[in-house]
């Protein structure tokens, strides 16, 4: 007899607590929706925003070989932010909107694209941290309580598992390379390192949404939590390479059964959030430029859907 | 008077969680008894928690004759999946 008396709030509740996913028509708190608009699309900004550092080297790829494989992650990127987008739509709010903040600056994005690519070896740099780190986030969202952003994350996990590979490939060829090269690999270790940890968020303590997240299992693992894994699965990796990570602090924990690893500068993090990164202003430019350019695209394909659609009801009258 | 009743798609979601997927089609007069009648001749052993129905005439489908240039291009992108690339073994986590 429960269900009949129970308060809307309660059996939203009682559903995520038995591990049901919530859909667009279910009831929800207005809180959930909003949290979800603004994670969902910060997600969707991130894969299109990312594309750019990468894009920046399509023309300068080493080999064909390096040059498909880059392209088709950026194309990948590219269906993810739409895949994205069109799961934040089922929360009640447009694309038009969600385009309109990112560009007014209103909306974020993750941090780690205001950095620049300077070197060939970043682009296996992204590809090896910044890529294992977004799946570390991303694998965890497969099992997010939310059903559409769910199943955009198990679409997006199964195609981004290239992605990791193809970047620790190019730093695997540049560490078996010339000495120069091994330190153009060391170069990008070195800039892309901290950047990455910054990447999970803040730590628990200053996080601001991480208990929230958790009771209505947007989030099932915290941000440290989420950090610490990705630092126990690269360290060994880095070994591999025979290059060494940035932190004199880095060290196996016997007792923890963990790495144990180095104060993460905060300043610098808040900083680049803030809009004061090296990329901050030229991202965004970048994409309101193409946003803009593009414009009498959207337009044209408009008029003549709309032309079409006339010429079918003459021919029916 | 042709007073044939049109087809509706019927897309059925058997558990929060889970796509919807298409199970089949029927007619009826209207929207409102393409859904009613979806429950009753779909869901009749509580096959699905979610129901949408869409009027056949508004799916737009591929040309299956057409596939060929349709699909092939995805065909020769062998780099799009992680087996192309050559890591060593020991290597974990990736």
């Amino acid at each position: 007899m429960k269900d009949s008396i129970e308060k809307p709030e309660a059996e939203f509740q009682r559903k995520i607590d038995e591990g049901h996913h919530i859909e667009p028509k279910d009831w929800m708190p207005e809180k959930y929706r909003k949290t979800h608009i603004r994670q969902i699309s910060q997600h969707a900004h991130s894969e299109i925003v990312g594309m750019l550092p990468e894009g920046n080297w399509i023309t300068r790829a080493p080999t064909l070989r390096r040059k498909v494989a880059l392209l088709a992650k950026v194309q990948d990127e590219a269906g993810h932010g739409l895949y994205l987008y069109s799961a934040a739509e089922t929360l009640g709010i447009t694309r038009d909107e969600l385009v309109d903040q990112l560009h007014a600056g209103k909306a974020k994005y993750s941090s780690i694209f205001n950095y620049p690519t300077l070197t060939w070896a970043d682009i296996g740099a992204i590809g090896w941290l910044v890529d294992g780190a977004a799946i570390i986030n991303q694998v965890m969202l497969t099992r997010t309580s939310y059903g559409p952003y769910a199943r955009a994350m198990v679409r997006i996990c199964k195609e981004e598992s290239f992605h990791q590979r193809q970047g620790y490939e190019i730093m695997l060829t540049l560490c078996r390379g010339t000495e120069v090269q091994k330190q153009m690999a060391q170069d990008a270790l070195n800039r892309w390192w901290w950047p990455s940890l910054m990447m999970f968020g803040p730590t628990d303590a200053e996080s601001t949404h991480t208990e929230l997240s958790m009771k209505w299992k947007i989030k099932r693992k915290s941000n440290d939590e989420l950090r610490q894994q990705f630092v126990d699965n690269t360290v060994p990796q880095a070994d591999i390479l025979g290059i060494t990570i940035p932190d004199k602090d880095l060290k196996w924990n016997e007792k923890r059964g963990h790495y144990d690893f180095g104060e993460i500068d905060w300043e610098e993090f808040w900083n680049v959030v803030k809009g004061n990164g090296r990329c901050n202003k030229e991202r965004l430019d970048t994409r309101r430029a193409a946003h803009e350019n593009g414009a009498w695209v959207r337009e044209a394909a408009a008029r003549y859907a709309e032309k079409q659609s006339n010429k079918v009801l003459s021919e029916a009258n | 008077m042709k007073n044939e009743w049109p087809i509706w798609e019927v897309f059925i979601r058997s558990k929060n969680g889970l796509e919807h997927r298409h199970v089949g089609s029927l007619h009826a007069a209207d929207n409102k008894m393409a859904l009613e009648n979806a429950r009753d001749v779909y869901t009749r052993r509580n096959e699905g928690v979610s129901i949408w129905v869409v009027e056949s005439k508004h799916i737009t489908a591929s040309n299956p004759e057409k596939s060929g240039e349709m699909f092939e291009p995805a065909k020769d992108k062998v780099y799009r999946h992680p087996t192309f690339y050559n890591l060593p073994d020991e290597l974990k986590h990736m």
